[in-house]
């Protein structure tokens, strides 16, 4: 498509290497771009209900002074001027961050996270921040306190979760790019199921100071874009070591952009994961992924079975492992320093206000984790399972470590399923769960994982995901077979994927 | 604010304490110290905020330390540094792959609600410290030493105890959460018989010596910069160990002694009148000297230990290891061995040095020139003295060694004497100056100039003609009182010697 036709047209439709392109070029000034956002996020999301808070001076104030920046012939980075969706969980010194949680309601954090901060001095215009499942426990923004998204696609159905805002917010153009963090998939699944492009990067790529924690060991801050190239640009400028968290990577970032404008998977080794399709998978899913595996064999890859036997105990390890961190984790929420407060009427005690306020302050989904946590961890109970969650943890990750012996990466659907109606799974905490069963396995070795759009289910015509999985700080390699994969698919569907979503607005 | 009520050991009323004597008569005491040391790192464990005592509340303090949402704890790795040196100095064996743990708990004085801890993973295991009691050497086996951070301290309004039972309100000071943490674990003491009150006291005060000797903490007990946990138990001799109780609250050395004390009298009562121990925490009351019940062990909480997830495994390599154990610092016991040896003192004397505080201060005015015996009669005698009347640490009164040691000089070289020198010891503890320029301002210096001293010589024999004439028929013994008027219309001033020279030289 044609840079001018398009900035004379909708500047919201601009990918975010056009829009930078645009703004380094002056075609379009960054205000200009805000503006168009702000104005669609205006007119849609009272619908999408993609954000928690839009903050339109914060926003139109960082596009100025990327304006001047340019103006004063000062280097531009390579996303600078570029409008993003912040995930309501990454910490943000000039806006509220609520985590989705009444506990959390109007806080304003005094610091920003390393990811904020780092986005800010590139050039990033910050838009807003975005819905999400409650301390990112879910896996459809229903468990957001202020209501959930909707997928652009279909607003009667979820966006996926736990960054499901974020995820909405890229398909309805309401931004190119947003943040969001995946710890059972809450990057990839929404991803998947509106359509866009989300990246897991390797644990410790990516920096959590300044992430509100939901579970320590998997929380993994990652991009989400309507293309590979655009996750790729988000990806480098958010990810590098940080001295501020004692578990990043003190190692190069992966050459993500390099890898997607290479985009090329001749003699690449893909490994299909046995274990992750079959029984309990939606049938247009099952299609499109062996679609997908058909094309990327019929450009230049090797594609074998393999099995990793472990995988299936993926998700009740998770959901030991997730819980009992989350459990610790959120115990900071106790009344006494910030957020609600509730009870404290003179009368009562310290512990009575932590009780009330957490009763008050928690949704149903946060306290059946800490519950399930606590007991997790519970003396008595502890070696039964958290210590046996983690050795089935290590036994996953040595079945990646043979699976990557034998391929370069492996494949499978993201989600077994397409996007599923509002209020359909959410008295069914299992059925929940179980839209993460693919994505859990690498959150649970630290590896990196993406997920690309590999066309539509022809029972509901929703869009359905590819995962690519890949070894730890091998992340270009996901960038590759994605970017391989997008370019055939648009070549043959004639556009990107979302371009046969109806639209909203 | 009020918080669950405590056991129900406080239900019945307590049996009589048992007198000490007739306690450890029929029972043997088991002791366990746990001690926790506030490092003196210059910030804290796990953030940049400093670490101060006193500042104004909650002004060294960041997001971080509070705990606030998405912060991230980051090791210090000179906190890592001073615990290795600690179980080095303890004789322990040095972790070469440990993890931080935590542990779970609401309180409002603890940030995350949870402490990040080391729970079956310690840095150092396996140690001991040798100390003496009554001259009897006991070796102190130390289970482990691991690193924690510190919480918050709380402030507990209104209500009676001070403690947060029927306050009215609390405050809550964050300054203090996150200060690095070491906690010295003993293994049991057992075979102490009645010597565990003294034998636990003389721990600590070892150990506080080795703590100051290494440099790792201002060890303060009165600052909380030490702080002491005392386990006590008591069975009939050869029968198995009894339950123990935990004291807290230990504040001071001699508050170690009493709480030993106390808990063997009070148990052996529990026990005489056919009660049992309950294994619970209780408190030391500084002013009775006794210990008052506190949270039951069989109530205890479940801390929910698990691996720290926001902390990489500890890893120190054995060449670091052996780094810090060759720059290790002579050691108290050694050091003591080598000074006594140096000075030539009994034991006694070296015990009465060491009591006393003095000797930092004796070595430091022995290594600026003073004989081993002046700066002893120094330090225990004329400054000792002082500190005593102004209740004050000898180390804290405001003179140096390095001034001690001048003043030694001075009446060495004859300037001045003992009574001089303690008059310019007093005018350099009112902050006058060095004490030669104390001598110079006021004119201290012995009088040796004969023209001055001819004179007084002159006025001594005419004001004591019958003296005078003692002298001249060779009664020179009598020259003394002669001498003794000169020093008195000097002023003290006089050169004794020289005084009693001219006088002999004008009657002989």
């Amino acid at each position: 498509m044609s840079a001018d036709r398009k900035i004379c047209g909708d500047l919201t439709e601009l990918t975010a290497a056009q829009t930078a392109a645009a703004v380094a070029a002056g075609d379009a000034s960054a205000v200009e771009v805000t503006t168009a956002h702000l104005d669609k996020i205006a007119a849609i999301d009272a619908r999408v209900h993609a954000f928690l808070h839009v903050a339109p001076e914060q926003a139109l104030a960082a596009a100025r002074a990327v304006d001047e920046r340019r103006a004063a012939g000062e280097p531009l980075g390579p996303l600078a001027g570029v409008p993003l969706a912040l995930k309501d969980v990454f910490t943000t010194a000039d806006m509220p961050t609520t985590c989705g949680s009444r506990i959390l309601e109007n806080w304003q954090p005094p610091y920003d996270a390393t990811i904020t901060r780092r986005l800010r001095q590139a050039g990033v215009v910050l838009l807003g921040k975005t819905n999400m499942d409650e301390f990112a426990m879910g896996s459809s923004t229903e468990n957001s306190a202020f209501g959930p998204s909707r997928n652009p696609w279909d607003l009667t159905r979820v966006p996926g979760g736990s960054s499901g805002g974020s995820a909405a917010a890229v398909a309805a153009y309401e931004a190119p790019l947003a943040m969001g963090t995946d710890t059972g998939g809450s990057i990839r699944q929404p991803a998947a199921v509106c359509g866009i492009v989300g990246v897991k990067p390797t644990y410790g790529g990516s920096s959590r100071y300044g992430l509100v924690a939901f579970a320590s060991s998997l929380d993994t801050p990652g991009p989400l874009a309507r293309t590979v190239l655009d996750a790729a640009l988000l990806h480098e400028v958010m990810s590098g070591h940080d001295p501020c968290d004692s578990t990043s990577v003190d190692a190069p970032v992966p050459p993500v952009v390099a890898a997607a404008r290479q985009a090329d998977v001749a003699g690449l080794r893909i490994g299909v994961v046995s274990e992750l399709r079959g029984d309990g998978y939606q049938p247009g899913v099952l299609a499109r992924f062996r679609e997908a595996v058909e094309l990327l064999e019929s450009i230049g890859a090797k594609v074998t079975e393999v099995s990793c036997p472990h995988f299936r105990y993926a998700l009740p390890t998770y959901y030991l492992v997730a819980p009992s961190e989350a459990s610790s984790n959120l115990a900071r929420f106790d009344a006494m320093r910030y957020g609600l407060r509730v009870g404290d009427d003179g009368t009562r005690s310290a512990d009575e206000v932590m009780s009330l306020t957490r009763a008050a302050g928690f949704g149903a989904e946060v306290k059946r984790r800490i519950i399930l946590g606590t007991y997790a961890l519970s003396s008595g109970y502890y070696e039964a399972y958290y210590g046996k969650a983690q050795q089935v943890r290590t036994l996953i990750s040595r079945d990646f470590d043979a699976a990557f012996e034998q391929v370069d990466v492996l494949v499978s659907p993201t989600t077994p399923t397409t996007a599923f109606p509002i209020g359909e799974r959410a008295d069914d905490p299992m059925a929940m769960y179980l839209a993460d069963l693919c994505t859990i396995p690498s959150d649970l070795a630290g590896n990196a994982a993406l997920s690309v759009p590999c066309g539509l289910a022809p029972e509901d015509g929703l869009p359905v995901g590819l995962q690519v999985m890949a070894p730890a700080l091998a992340d270009d390699r996901l960038y590759r077979v994605g970017a391989a994969v997008e370019a055939a698919l648009e070549q043959r569907w004639g556009g990107p994927l979302l371009g046969q979503a109806e639209g909203i607005g | 604010m009020t918080v669950s009520a405590t056991t129900g050991s406080l239900a019945a009323a307590a049996p009589a304490l048992v007198p000490y004597d007739d306690a450890v008569a029929r029972y043997e005491p088991v002791i366990g110290l746990e001690t926790h040391v506030e490092l003196g790192t210059v910030t804290k464990m796990f953030c940049g905020c400093r670490t101060v005592f006193g500042a104004e509340p909650n002004s060294s303090v960041c997001p971080v330390c509070l705990g606030l949402p998405g912060s991230l704890p980051v090791t210090n790795r000179v906190a890592i540094e001073y615990t290795i040196r600690i179980g080095l100095a303890l004789n322990c064996d040095i972790s070469t792959w440990c993890r931080f743990a935590r542990k779970n708990y609401f309180y409002p004085d603890m940030p995350k609600d949870y402490q990040i801890s080391q729970y079956d993973e310690p840095l150092c295991t396996d140690g001991w410290l040798d100390i003496e009691v009554d001259g009897r050497p006991v070796r102190i086996g130390i289970e482990r030493v691991h690193l924690e951070e510190d919480t918050g301290k709380s402030l507990h309004v209104g209500g009676a105890t001070g403690r947060i039972h029927g306050a009215d309100y609390s405050l809550v000071d964050y300054n203090r959460a996150g200060i690095p943490l070491v906690e010295v674990v003993t293994k049991p003491v057992p075979g102490t018989g009645a010597l565990a009150p003294e034998i636990a006291r003389a721990y600590v005060t070892e150990l506080r010596e080795l703590l100051r000797a290494l440099g790792v903490s201002d060890v303060r007990m009165e600052e909380g910069s030490l702080r002491c946990d005392v386990n006590t138990s008591i069975a009939p001799a050869g029968a198995p160990w009894g339950t123990r109780t935990e004291t807290k609250n230990v504040n001071s050395l001699r508050s170690v002694e009493r709480a030993v004390r106390f808990e063997i009298q009070r148990q052996a009562g529990v026990l005489d009148a056919g009660g049992r121990i309950i294994q619970e925490t209780r408190h030391f009351q500084e002013g009775a000297g006794t210990t008052i019940a506190g949270r039951s062990k069989e109530e205890a909480q479940d801390y929910r230990y698990f691996p720290e997830p926001d902390l990489v495994p500890l890893a120190p390599s054995g060449e670091w290891v052996d780094e810090l154990r060759a720059a290790l610092p002579e050691l108290p016991a050694a050091r003591r061995a080598r000074l006594r040896a140096d000075w030539g003192l009994s034991a006694l004397g070296m015990t009465a040095l060491a009591n006393a505080g003095a000797l930092d201060l004796v070595e430091q005015t022995v290594a600026a020139g003073t004989t081993a015996a002046d700066a002893r009669k120094w330090w225990l005698g004329e400054l000792a003295r002082r500190a005593n009347e102004s209740g004050t640490e000898l180390a804290a009164l405001p003179v140096t060694p390095a001034q001690v040691a001048r003043v030694a000089a001075l009446v060495t070289a004859g300037t001045l004497n003992d009574k001089l020198a303690r008059q310019v010891l007093d005018f350099v503890l009112a902050g006058e100056g060095e004490p030669d320029e104390i001598v110079a301002a006021r004119g201290l210096a012995v009088v040796s100039d004969d023209g001055a001293l001819t004179a007084a010589v002159d006025e001594a024999i005419a004001a004591h003609p019958d003296i005078a004439a003692k002298i001249r028929d060779g009664k020179t013994a009598a020259a003394g009182a002669l001498v003794g008027a000169v020093m008195k219309a000097t002023r003290g001033q006089a050169d004794a010697g020289r005084a009693r020279e001219l006088i002999l030289d004008r009657l002989g």
